[in-house]
This record gives C-alpha cells, sequence and structure tokens, in this order.
C-alpha cells in the first residue's frame, strides 16, 4: 500500500513538474491525455467494475460539452453557471438513459447504449439552429476564474486540467475501494449471488451508471474549454468506440490503467497521422491486435511479466 | 394522397433493404450469440465492389455475383480465423468487429475516395409506372419483390428444411444440438458466410437508391441494429416486421420532420424497449 503511494506522489510530481520542460504544443496534448483520461476512467467505472459494457458513453461527454458550449456563447462565460450546469446534465442525461439502458444486458447493453448515444448524436446534427449542427459551436470561451493566472494560457489551463484529474481518479479510487464499489465487482462476478445475499443490484448499476455519466461529463466541460469548440463528433460512436479501447488497452478494473490507455491512444493517433494519411486503418488494426493479444491490457501485461519473474 | 403512398412506397423499399441486412445480424446472433459491429461494412463492400464490376463489365448481374462472392468470403475468413476465439463473450466481438469496420471503411475511403457514388441501375428497371395519379419507379418494387423472396425463402429454410431444423436447434440450444450429431461449428460459419452474402447483396439491391459513400457502412449498420432491437434479435419475423417499421419510420420522419429525422426511428425504438427489453417478437 505505501509503495501504491509513493508511486502515486511520484507520479504527481511528475506531472507537476513536465510544463518545465514541455513545449506548449507537447503540454497540450498532455492536457488532452488527461481529459480523455479522465474520460476513460468514468468508463472503467462502468466496464471494469460494474462489468456494464457502454457503448455511447459519448454521450454524457458530448451533452456536457454542448452545454457548457451552449451556456457559455448564448448565455453567459460564467464558471460557477456553465461548469456545474454541464455536471448537471451529463447526469441527468446518464439517469435517464440508465432507466432504458439497464433493462438490458450483454449484447443488449451493447447495442441499446450505442443507439441511445446516437439519439443524442442525431439531435446535435439535425438541430441546426440550436447545435450548428455538422458545423458544431466554434470560439467556446475559456472560464474566468478568481485566480491570479488566466486560465486561456497553457499552463495554468494545464494545472486547472491537472487538478481535476487528480480530484477525478482520487474520487474514484474511493468509491471503487468503498463498500459499493466491492459490491459492484461483485455483481460484475456475479449478478445471480449478489442478488441472493439481499443487494438491490439494479439500484447498484443504477447509481454507478450516473457516476459514470457525471466523470465523462467532467471530461466533456474540460475538452470544450481546451478546445474552444463543439461539434457531433464529440457524441460520436467512434469516440465511445475508442473510450472502451482506451479501457482495454490499459486494462479494465485498475483505474489507472484506462487513463494510461488513454495516453497511448491520443499519442499514437498524434504520431501516426503526422506521417501518414491513414490513421483510421491503423486504429482499426489496433482495436484488432489489442483484442487478440492484449485482452487484460498494459496493466495486465507488466503484472504478468512481474509475476513471472518472481517465479 | 400522392403523397403518403409514394413515401408509403419509399418507406416499405427502404425496409426490405434492411430486412436484408437485420435477418443476417439477427441469424448470426441468435445461433452464435454474436454481435457483428462490421455487418454494415459488407454492404459498403458489396456496392464499391459492384460498382467497379460494373464500370468494368457493364452487367448488373455479374456485378452482383462477383460482389456477393467476394463479401461472402470476407465473412468467413472474419468467422473463422477471428471471431471462432470469442465464443459469448460480447466486448470482445464488438471490439474486433469495430475494428475490422475501421478497417474497412479506411480501406474503401482510400481505394475508392470520399465522392459519393450510386449504382446504375439494372435496364429493365429505368422506367417508372402509373397508379392513377401514383408515378413509382420499378426498381422500388423490384426491391420490395426481391425483400419479399428472401424473406419467403428464408422461411422455408428455417421452418422447412433440414438445414433450418439444424439451425433453429442451435438457436436453441448448441450444446445438445452438437451432442445430437448436429456440426456447429460448420453451422456457425455457413450462418455468418450466408448473412454476409445478405448484406453484401443488400450493398448491390441498395447501391442504386441509397448509394455507397463513407459512412454508409455505419448509418446502415445502425438503422439494422434498430430493426433487430425492435424486431428482437434471433428472430427472422422480428427481422421482417421490424425492417417495415424502422423504413416506414425512417421514411416519413425525413419528410415530415427534417430536423429530427434519426429521433422518429429512435424515439419508438426507446418505447419498445421500456415495454419489451428484448424486442417484439425476441425470445423473453
Amino acid at each position: 500500500m505505501s509503495k501504491r503511494i509513493a508511486i502515486s506522489a511520484a507520479a504527481v510530481v511528475i506531472l507537476v513538474a513536465l510544463p518545465l520542460v514541455l513545449s506548449s504544443y507537447q503540454l497540450s496534448l498532455l492536457t488532452k491525455m488527461l481529459i480523455f483520461g479522465i474520460f476513460a476512467m468514468s468508463l472503467d467505472l462502468l466496464l471494469g467494475y460494474a462489468g456494464l459494457p457502454s457503448l455511447g458513453h459519448a454521450a454524457y461527454f458530448g451533452i456536457a460539452a454542448y452545454t457548457v458550449g451552449l451556456l457559455a456563447l448564448r448565455v453567459a462565460n460564467n464558471f460557477w453557471l456553465d461548469f456545474p450546469a454541464g455536471l448537471l446534465i451529463a447526469g441527468g442525461v446518464s439517469a435517464l438513459f440508465g432507466l432504458f439502458a439497464l433493462r438490458a444486458r450483454g449484447s443488449y447493453f451493447l447495442m441499446i447504449t450505442l443507439a441511445l448515444g446516437q439519439v443524442l448524436w442525431g439531435i446535435a446534427f439535425g438541430w441546426r439552429s440550436l447545435t450548428g449542427g455538422d458545423d458544431g459551436l466554434p470560439s467556446v470561451p475559456r472560464p474566468r476564474l478568481p485566480l491570479p493566472w488566466s486560465l486561456t494560457e497553457g499552463v495554468p489551463f494545464y494545472y486547472f486540467v491537472l487538478a481535476c484529474f487528480v480530484a477525478a481518479i482520487g474520487l474514484l479510487a474511493l468509491i471503487v475501494s468503498s463498500p459499493f464499489g466491492r459490491a459492484l465487482v461483485g455483481i460484475r462476478e456475479s449478478e445471480r449471488r449478489m442478488e441472493v445475499l439481499g443487494y438491490d443490484v439494479w439500484r447498484y448499476k443504477y447509481v454507478a451508471f450516473i457516476l459514470a455519466g457525471l466523470f465523462a461529463g467532467l471530461a466533456g466541460n474540460l475538452f470544450v474549454y481546451f478546445n474552444g469548440f463543439v461539434s457531433p463528433s464529440y457524441l460520436n460512436i467512434l469516440f465511445s468506440a475508442s473510450a472502451l479501447l482506451m479501457v482495454i488497452l490499459g486494462g479494465a478494473g485498475t483505474l489507472v490503467g484506462p487513463a494510461i490507455g488513454a495516453a497511448v491512444i491520443v499519442a499514437l493517433e498524434n504520431v501516426i497521422s503526422a506521417y501518414m494519411e491513414r490513421w483510421v486503418l491503423v486504429l482499426g488494426v489496433i482495436y484488432v491486435l489489442v483484442t487478440l493479444f492484449a485482452p487484460a491490457g498494459l496493466v495486465g501485461l507488466v503484472r504478468q511479466r512481474w509475476e513471472r519473474s518472481r517465479g | 394522397m400522392t403523397f403518403w403512398v409514394t413515401q408509403a412506397l419509399n418507406g416499405i423499399s427502404f425496409g426490405m433493404l434492411l430486412f436484408l441486412l437485420a435477418a443476417g445480424l439477427s441469424l448470426i446472433y441468435g445461433l452464435m450469440r454474436m454481435l457483428n459491429l462490421a455487418h454494415g461494412s459488407y454492404y459498403i463492400l458489396g456496392g464499391y465492389i459492384g460498382l467497379a464490376v460494373v464500370h468494368a463489365t457493364g452487367s448488373f448481374v455479374l456485378a452482383a455475383v462477383a460482389a456477393t462472392a467476394v463479401v461472402t468470403v470476407v465473412g468467413v475468413v472474419m468467422e473463422r480465423f477471428f471471431l471462432r476465439r470469442f465464443p459469448e463473450q460480447e466486448l470482445p466481438q464488438a471490439l474486433l468487429t469495430f475494428g475490422f469496420l475501421l478497417i474497412f471503411a479506411d480501406l474503401s475511403l482510400w481505394l475508392w475516395g470520399g465522392t459519393p457514388q450510386t449504382l446504375p441501375k439494372p435496364e429493365i428497371f429505368e422506367r417508372s409506372i402509373r397508379f392513377g395519379a401514383v408515378v413509382f419507379p420499378t426498381y422500388r418494387l423490384f426491391v420490395i419483390g426481391i425483400g419479399l423472396v428472401v424473406g419467403l425463402g428464408l422461411w422455408w429454410l428455417q421452418e422447412g428444411t433440414r438445414l433450418g431444423a439444424m439451425i433453429r436447434a442451435g438457436v436453441d440450444d448448441a450444446e445438445m444440438a452438437r451432442g445430437t450429431g448436429v456440426n456447429v461449428g460448420l453451422l456457425s460459419t455457413a450462418v455468418f458466410a450466408f448473412g454476409a452474402f445478405l448484406a453484401g447483396l443488400g450493398g448491390i439491391i441498395g447501391g442504386p437508391f441509397v448509394g455507397v459513400y463513407p459512412g454508409a457502412d455505419f448509418e446502415i449498420l445502425e438503422m439494422a441494429l434498430v430493426v433487430v432491437i425492435i424486431g428482437g434479435l434471433g428472430s427472422l419475423k422480428g427481422a421482417f416486421v421490424g425492417g417495415l417499421v424502422v423504413g416506414l419510420l425512417d421514411n416519413f420522419g425525413k419528410a415530415l420532420f427534417p430536423e429530427l429525422a434519426l429521433f422518429t426511428v429512435f424515439a419508438p425504438m426507446a418505447v419498445i424497449l421500456a415495454l419489451r427489453p428484448t424486442g417484439l417478437f425476441g425470445a423473453r
């Protein structure tokens, strides 16, 4: 346990120190990794702990981003209004969608979450007068906070995102190690057994679904400030699927793994699309390779090797 | 009146196209509990290969044969060498088939470019016929005819033949079917190949009126998924009825409420799901 604390502390120190050595471009890449890391971890709560493979997780990320974008552009660029509103809407939509999705399991759950996500995508795409349709909402301003540094600068914004990331991973770690989180794992392993033990399985899953939506919404909030732009692609199946890939690539049920998975995918996309046009093709191959050769993820591979070396 | 009749016929013909895709998706799921997200890719592969053959030879029939043959082989390879490793594991199946969806999408974009294209109709279906005030292209009627023929053929195959009995046995209880001497592995490959064949045929049939373009793979997949969600996975009847329902909803939705086009398909789906989570005809 103390070893884990030491590693976490070292990671935080490195993340705090990195702006000193990174170029502004590299820093913005790192910021993006942290935001997608929050998103991937939020899905891990569902997939890795509750065993619910959502293929529509971008819905909560996207709806939060649209909420913040619309409020900041049309109502007021007020952090204390826009930011909580984004979280509230993301939580509300996941509470609504959860009612439908949790009636299903297995492949049905995948399909239904996919279809529900596409409902929002369809609205964002079709309702041009509100959402700008395919063109999205450009030039969303960054928030003004009562801080001595302006968040329009790369470094202060990075620290703002890092603070959110640390808070998110801390809260999620608390959640998964709490009795509630242990019950989720129990449900993942055997729903029937948990029912017999007297757990209200549906309620546990429903709360997990809403919590996952809230953390996805946090990532969406941050991303719209980061990019200054929202478009239907935030709600897209491609994005939902890539969240699944990040979780599996890093290692489902490990929390840190999915954040690493997110960083790897963001880095690969950046490197590969700089050299060739066929990033989507490569991404497709990554899906296939990860499924075939690394089902337990990078964290799983490392663990395996470590255990083997200890005999 | 003309509006309603024309839109209804358009909706039914689109519904028949969706049936071709949903039938395969549904049978594959029924027998193997396998969700194939690359099913829509067979549609665009069929369409693009058909287009290439039509341009080279001018023959629609040859195009149909070549396209469905290639797509069937692709299906066999995917099932035998990849999907077979993950029986009843929905997440690896979803990731794997989504990977294939991306690979096929980008390869098609690379090979055939990003411009939307339509397949030329066979010459005998270039005309339109008139019923009173309603003018209707014969090609759409041909599509409806194909849908009915495939539907009846599948129904006969499933209910009236030994092969169908084996498939039904496999759907109900694969373990028992294996015990009675059915080669479930071979049967699975055959059903998967047949599903791919139908989807490839869909690309040829849909090519002249829906067209082929980047993104069509996913749009068609999504519609076919809604069809099987509404109709119930594993049910042929569900795929047929669901196809009609979704085809009509989509057509009238686009005609009457263009801003909410997708919504008119997804909202009824959500209602049906809330009432019957396994769809209209799915096993409870």
